[in-house]
């Protein structure tokens, strides 16, 4: 027969082993359900189904297209080849400005129009999100 | 000039300075003798006092505004406050680094001044494990971030200090939050030479538990600077963001609580002695990490403060011979103790510590995925993802609920066998917590199952270390308020989030906004001149729904060097709750964006983060007192 100490190794091992089956499982499972995906307004334009969980645009605010109403503000992302409008809600960072890169999140309406429900503030003037800067090319 | 030269030259006499005591350690190493070389010790202090005056002497260019170095070419400029061209030593790359190396060299010798009573070899194995440490960060430094860089020609003025980081808070977070980090740089060592001597016991146990403890203070409050500065400069009124540079700070202090728990088992049970070797090793690994990926670019942030890839390869590669230098060493020389491991029993304090660790470990490697998985995927698939809040709050909170359950219990349990007493109080309690949130929760929420065994999880532990710190005297009282302060934690973030509302709107001077949350009116701008930066005030007149009528000043500042517009919150602190106004300019146009906030409790936030630190200063001075 296995002594006690062999047996209350095996059960540890056994629990462990389970354990982070059950962890790595579970990770991976909301992982899957709460990654945001980022597009261009290029992406959006040629892709085939309309994404419809939350996803992140991002661009630059075309210049001139910013409207401000008393409870919603309105633009326009472009990547230079095809562009999106936004319709948003909500407080507007700092370094929000026409002619600087964006990036909203919220939800495609429809290929033309995306409910933003957030859009990300920025530390620095200079600094482009890489996403951005691989969206609009070398511009 | 000069001080640019000196700040130079010392920092390479002190790389020969650790050349120099490797090799007289190495010697001493076999030689007889109790204690270690007095040479020792002396060029330790040596390397020390270098390494002083080069951070000195960066100082005083800064002060001097002597753009002949580049490095404060790069970040200062003649009209920034005092206060701030100091704090602008350490608020980028290169200075932050050798702040890195005067916390290294310093931590070395009070390790060595502290260690007497320990054996000889296990000193001196611990100061060269540290010294490799110390050279690579040397050779870090002046090979691809060196400090003291000539410009030429002289330039008349600076670049500036991003505005953003122009903040009282922000000044002295990096200098905690390194003390943290470096702290675990010591633990790391000593556990290798620990192993390679064998000596991984009880008394190495109690000694140890102090740099544990005192990297565990710095780190805690570390990352609580960092946090208060999150929530009222970066104008989301969120204190927490998961963002990957938060991440990363989080993570070592998931191992390093895990082995301060760990570290008692080994005190008092001389067991578990791998796993402590493990851990140190770890936490070591994730604060390099942490550098690594935060300096080398991969993660962009405020921190990141150059793209620089010669760098983010340097620490990459350094990382890969510590981790391989450190697993080698574990595996060849470690031994398990099994001596004491017969009598381990289900229901005791070793295994509801055990329990903690496994929550820590998940806590650990939720953090971990969701911070590593968006850049692995964007190396091997250049698809751009992100991880947001919902990740962790789905997989973290939950797991909360029975993590609060076993902290309530566990510290009542005893050592080797024990069983639970005053069952009956403790069930009253239970019930009592449950009772109390039910009625609290009703009315607030939706999800009232979650939301009940959540609160009352943490009204149970809140209730539990509270009786304790009234009925018992001295016993264990750091571990009480420790865990008292962490219930406090939780239910001020959960009523925090509970609570928390929200006005966003768009509004013009003299207009005013109503809602059934209150009433905002926008009295009037002003504009103002400071030395380094023009400020618009506003002023807002808010009307609760008790109908009590505050003043806010929120602001807008438009600095000169480098041109940077931030808004500046403006809060109202109370017991109860912070009320929270940021406005924002939207260029060309005459609507300012508001964004109001009602966050109850959010001062409780950090008197909870004291609490635990204060815990943990409590255990450091007054081991006396505890058994």
């Amino acid at each position: 027969m296995y002594g006690k100490k062999v047996k209350l190794r095996f059960l540890f091992l056994a629990l462990i082993l389970a354990s982070v089956i059950l962890i790595v499982f579970l990770i991976l499972q909301s992982l899957k359900e709460n990654v945001v995906y980022f597009q261009s307004p290029s992406e959006i334009k040629f892709s085939v189904e309309l994404e419809k969980k939350i996803i992140r645009v991002g661009g630059m605010v075309k210049v001139q297209s910013v409207i401000i109403k008393s409870n919603e503000v309105n633009f326009i992302i472009t990547d230079f080849k095809n562009e999106i409008n936004v319709i948003y809600s909500g407080a507007v960072p700092n370094l929000f400005a026409e002619g600087k890169g964006v990036v909203a999140e919220g939800f495609l309406k429809d290929k033309n129009y995306f409910l933003a429900t957030k859009i990300l503030a920025k530390h620095d003037e200079n600094y482009m999100p890489p996403e951005v800067k691989e969206a609009i090319g070398d511009k | 000039m000069l001080a640019n030269q000196i700040g130079y030259y010392s920092l390479i006499l002190s790389l020969l300075l650790s050349v120099l005591l490797c090799s007289v350690s190495i010697k001493d190493l076999n030689s007889s003798g109790k204690q270690i070389n007095q040479k020792i010790l002396s060029l330790s202090f040596l390397q020390l006092v270098f390494v002083i005056v080069s951070f000195l002497s960066l100082i005083l260019s800064f002060i001097n505004s002597d753009f002949s170095n580049e490095t404060v070419f790069n970040n200062s400029h003649t009209t920034k406050p005092l206060f701030y061209k100091i704090s602008g030593t350490w608020g980028n790359h290169e200075g932050s680094l050798l702040l890195w190396l005067l916390v290294l060299t310093l931590f070395i010798f009070v390790f060595l001044i502290k260690s007497r009573e320990q054996p000889k070899k296990y000193r001196i194995l611990t100061l060269l494990f540290q010294q490799i440490i110390i050279i690579g960060f040397f050779l870090f430094v002046l090979m691809t971030s060196n400090p003291f860089n000539y410009l030429f020609p002289v330039p008349s003025e600076g670049l500036g200090l991003n505005p953003i980081l122009q903040d009282p808070a922000l000044a002295i977070h990096p200098p905690i939050l390194y003390l943290g980090y470096v702290g675990t740089s010591i633990i790391f060592s000593s556990s290798l030479a620990a192993v390679t001597q064998n000596y991984v016991s009880k008394e190495w146990g109690q000694h140890i538990k102090k740099w544990v403890l005192v990297s565990w203070i710095f780190l805690t409050i570390g990352i609580m600077l960092g946090s208060i500065w999150a929530y009222y400069e970066l104008g989301w009124g969120g204190f927490w963001f998961w963002d990957p540079v938060e991440n990363v700070s989080l993570m070592p202090w998931f191992t390093l609580t895990a082995l301060l728990h760990c570290i008692i088992v080994l005190e008092r049970r001389a067991a578990l002695t791998s796993w402590v070797v493990i851990l140190s090793i770890t936490t070591f690994t994730l604060s390099m990490c942490g550098t690594f990926l935060v300096r080398s670019g991969i993660l962009n942030s405020v921190h990141t403060f150059a793209n620089d890839p010669a760098r983010g390869i340097f620490i990459l590669i350094f990382l890969f011979v510590l981790i391989v230098l450190s697993l080698g060493i574990f595996f060849l020389f470690h031994k398990e103790n099994n001596k004491n491991l017969n009598n381990f029993f289900w229901l005791s304090r070793e295994t509801s510590i055990l329990i903690n660790n496994w929550f820590m470990m998940y806590f650990l490697s939720v953090v971990l995925i969701g911070t590593v998985y968006p850049i692995f995927l964007d190396v091997i698939s250049s698809e751009k993802i992100s991880v947001g809040p919902p990740f962790y709050q789905k997989l973290l909170v939950p797991f909360l609920i029975p993590f609060l359950l076993f902290m309530s219990l566990g510290p009542r349990l005893k050592w080797i066998k024990s069983k639970i007493e005053n069952k009956n109080s403790l069930i009253v309690t239970f019930v009592a917590s449950v009772i109390l949130t039910f009625f609290i929760v009703k009315n607030l929420t939706t999800d009232l199952l979650f939301y009940t065994a959540l609160v009352s999880a943490a009204f149970f532990l809140f209730f539990t270390t509270l009786k304790e710190l009234f009925i018992k005297k001295l016993n264990n009282i750091s571990q009480t308020v420790a865990h008292f302060g962490f219930s406090l934690l939780i239910l001020s973030i959960l009523f925090n989030s509970i609570l928390s509302s929200e006005i966003i709107t768009n509004i013009k001077v003299g207009e005013k906004y109503k809602s059934s949350k209150g009433e905002i009116f926008f009295k009037k701008t002003e504009e103002k001149k400071e030395s380094n930066f023009n400020t618009i005030i506003a002023y807002f007149e808010i009307k609760g729904e008790n109908g009590k009528i505050i003043e806010l000043k929120p602001e807008i500042r438009i600095y000169n060097q480098p041109v940077i517009i931030t808004s500046e919150a403006d809060i109202k602190t109370t017991l109860l709750e912070d009320k929270f106004l940021v406005m924002n300019l939207v260029k060309g146009n005459e609507y300012f964006n508001i964004r109001y906030q009602v966050k109850p409790f959010m001062i409780w936030i950090w008197i909870s983060v004291l609490l635990l630190s204060l815990g943990g200063l409590m255990s450091l001075i007054k081991k006396k007192y505890e058994k």
